[in-house]
């Protein structure tokens, strides 16, 4: 059991995330995280979806998010062939005393300090999860007050990209390289 | 042309060729009522959504085509929800149109308003909610595209409304579908193909599992050509029943916890299996760890996510099953399998001698002489059997010997009890010119028995064969072999049948002997219209070989029994 990382392609339409969601529910499948936004293209969305699973269980995942009539594409991505980021915000509690050596903590961790309040700092970071893991972990013991984090986002490596399809050419999301709902 | 959404909606509906809808009114979908008067619509009012449902499935199913059921919004839409899983579980083409209230009613909890595409979500192929005319067109276009395409399923529409009445231009050719549906040539390549030819080619002791996909694909002549090429055995799966001619000499029967013993013991020293569109259903299975254990295995499946779910597979073929085979036909050699044919029918004379058709009359009047009776009394005409779900349906699988596709009609995935009158009713629509026998048992005939009034006011006249026992038999012998003889809730009364179909109007008559159950079919057969037999038959029966939940497939309970067995957490 590991963790499997899906670019899902899906029409932007009401309702296309509680289909995504329902489906794992339904077949027993947790998701680790998900994430939506806007994709290359007009009209169609993006998902990057985290969930842990053995390989029969992802290939099952894939060719069941296929069968949605709303999911255009669906990407397994390969740990080390694509580029993996997580953004965080951390809301940590922060003296007149100790401010400065939380933000040095952070400048080692390559975050941000983007607010500073008089008891808190607000620090961003964008990274792998582990990293972030790795950030919020040291930062505990100054107090984490609120964190909010994306989930993992995921986009495949550009010689993987070159190599296997054209994911910026609109036609490739048109779906000849997937079954859709033929099934 | 300028129309309203419900004009536009049987606009699409006759253009899409359907003939029949099976449906009850109601305030939300008033407006799709009205303008239906002005279609060429045979339109069957039925008592209860869920017939409604369950009579375009048997209508889909009898005919290949896709069937269609309306209701309104509320309850009339929740009320369909247990037919549109049962078409879901069983691949079955329907169309389902609700109306819903008003779009600006949407979530304030207006009088008849229900979520019905969230409530159907997981049973359906795909869901519409459509709130404007303009949508109403490209959703059912594509509505009927989907749920007959590829692996078929249930599509459901829910129409406002106001989509309903109000207007906009109607342009059936604009409405054309517009996503793509992949071709149905498979991406199949020939090095799988190659595989596959190898495995059978080199197979000693193969079985072709024959599943739904066999008559949903229209792979009947494929499967067979295979079958006698190779000299391969065919066993099917309870839906695929009829894919395979009962009389062939290739022919197994049935598999699974209620398959006759040499079916399951072939299956377990196989060592090759082609599974040919079906599921490895638990029910077929048993025990996935002691399945088929020296046996590779070829999966013929157009579903992707079918493949590897229950059993791991070595060669996975995925496509269209008649398009599949006829690609892998050429490399197929024939092959003398006498010694394992000949091995098969040892083990099929040893159940013959077991079999209840071998006992002699003893007065009592057994189910499985009820259905063998009216095998032989109707097999020579075009008979459609529906069933219900439970002992009786077992039996039927048993001992009415299907030679032809699509005739017989059952609820296998869903199980669901009260399917088998309302869909013998849209069995009747779909082929009028067939004779349509509901087998039922006294428990879920008592489900749906309020469609006997759809069947005498639309003159549909199936012919209904109870199984009347007392009992829930199947749960009862459940109880008998799992939990010490305890009949908790399984005894049942039940009105008297015979007053209860004159009551509608329907010519019915009691049967207890054996000696007149022919006599009381063809009774029935020559009635001009709607027939009810109550069979009051042996009240605790019981369904050999069983192969208890969860239990290796050749772990069967023979007859008679050697009993104790545990239910497992399985079940």
């Amino acid at each position: 059991m590991t963790l499997h990382t899906f670019a899902v392609y899906v029409e932007d339409q009401p309702g296309v995330l509680n289909r995504v969601s329902s489906l794992f529910r339904r077949r027993g499948f947790n998701i680790h995280s998900l994430s939506v936004g806007n994709s290359e293209t007009a009209g169609v969305s993006r998902m990057t979806i985290v969930v842990r699973a053995d390989a029969g269980g992802a290939a099952r995942i894939k060719a069941h998010l296929q069968k949605l009539v709303p999911v255009i594409r669906v990407d397994d991505l390969q740990e080390r062939a694509a580029v993996v980021r997580d953004l965080a915000l951390i809301k940590v509690s922060a003296t007149h005393e100790n401010r400065a050596s939380v933000m040095q903590l952070v400048q080692v961790f390559d975050g941000r300090v983007v607010d500073v309040a008089p008891a808190s700092l607000v620090v961003e970071i964008c990274a792998s999860e582990a990293k972030v893991d790795g950030l919020v972990e040291v930062l505990r013991p100054y107090g984490v007050l609120e964190m909010v984090r994306t989930g993992r986002v995921a986009i495949d490596r550009g010689s993987m990209v070159e190599g296997t399809r054209a994911a910026a050419d609109p036609s490739a999301l048109t779906g000849d390289s997937n079954v859709s709902f033929s099934v | 042309m300028t129309l309203t959404g419900a004009r536009i909606l049987w606009e699409c509906l006759v253009r899409q060729g359907v003939t029949d809808v099976f449906g009850y009114p109601g305030g939300a979908i008033l407006p799709a009522y009205d303008a239906m008067l002005d279609y060429p619509i045979r339109h069957t009012l039925v008592r209860h959504e869920q017939g409604a449902t369950h009579m375009a499935d048997g209508y889909a199913r009898a005919s290949g085509r896709v069937g269609v059921a309306i209701a309104t919004s509320g309850p009339g839409a929740t009320n369909m929800v247990t037919g549109i899983a049962t078409a879901m579980l069983d691949s079955s083409p329907i169309v389902c149109i609700t109306g819903q209230v008003g779009s600006r009613l949407i979530g304030t909890d207006a009088f008849q308003e229900i979520d019905i595409t969230g409530i159907t979500l997981p049973v359906t192929k795909h869901n519409y909610l459509v709130t404007r005319a303009e949508d109403v067109a490209p959703a059912v276009r594509e509505a009927f595209l989907i749920a007959a395409s590829g692996r078929p399923g249930p599509v459901l529409i829910d129409i406002t409304k106001d989509a309903q009445q109000s207007s906009c231009e109607f342009d059936w050719e604009a409405a054309a579908p517009t996503r793509s549906v992949k071709p149905k040539a498979p991406a199949l390549s020939d090095a799988d193909l190659a595989s596959a030819a190898a495995l059978i080619n080199a197979a000693e002791r193969p079985v072709v599992l024959a599943g739904h996909g066999v008559m949903i694909s229209g792979a009947e002549a494929a499967v067979r050509a295979l079958a006698e090429r190779a000299h391969i055995p065919v066993a099917a799966t309870l839906l695929g029943i009829g894919g395979f001619p009962a009389s062939h000499p290739l022919n197994l029967g049935m598999m699974g916890m209620h398959g006759e013993a040499w079916v399951n013991l072939a299956i377990q020293q196989a060592d090759l299996l082609i599974a040919c569109g079906m599921r490895f259903d638990d029910r077929v299975t048993g025990n996935l760890r002691t399945y088929a254990p020296r046996a590779k295995k070829i999966h013929i499946e157009i579903d992707p996510s079918e493949i590897n779910k229950n059993v791991p597979v070595d060669v996975a073929l995925v496509g269209d099953l008649a398009d599949v085979l006829a690609r892998l036909q050429p490399s197929i050699a024939g092959g003398d399998r006498r010694a394992w044919l000949a091995t098969i029918d040892a083990a099929r004379g040893d159940s013959a001698v077991r079999d209840i058709q071998s006992l002699p009359d003893d007065g009592h009047l057994y189910a499985a002489h009820v259905i063998n009776d009216l095998w032989r009394t109707t097999r020579s005409q075009d008979t459609i059997v529906v069933t219900d779900v439970g002992q009786h349906q077992m039996w039927e699988a048993q001992y009415y010997h299907h030679d032809t596709p699509r005739s017989l009609i059952t609820s296998g995935g869903l199980g669901t009890m009260g399917f088998a009158v309302p869909a013998a009713i849209g069995a009747k629509r779909a082929r009028p010119d067939a004779e349509v026998w509901a087998v039922v048992g006294d428990g879920g005939f008592q489900m749906t028995m309020c469609e006997l009034a759809t069947a005498v006011q639309d003159g549909i006249a199936i012919k209904i064969a109870i199984v009347n026992n007392g009992y829930l038999g199947m749960v009862r012998q459940w109880q008998e072999f799992f939990y010490e003889r305890r009949y908790a809730a399984t005894p049942l009364s039940g009105p008297d049948f015979v007053k209860l179909g004159e009551a509608f109007g329907i010519r019915s008559r009691a049967v207890t002997v054996r000696g007149d159950v022919v006599s009381a079919i063809a009774e029935a057969q020559a009635h001009n219209g709607p027939a009810v037999i109550d069979f009051r038959v042996e009240q605790e029966d019981t369904v050999y070989p069983m192969v208890p939940a969860g239990a290796d497939l050749h772990a069967m309970i023979r007859r008679p029994s050697p009993n104790p067995i545990v239910e497992t957490a399985a079940d």
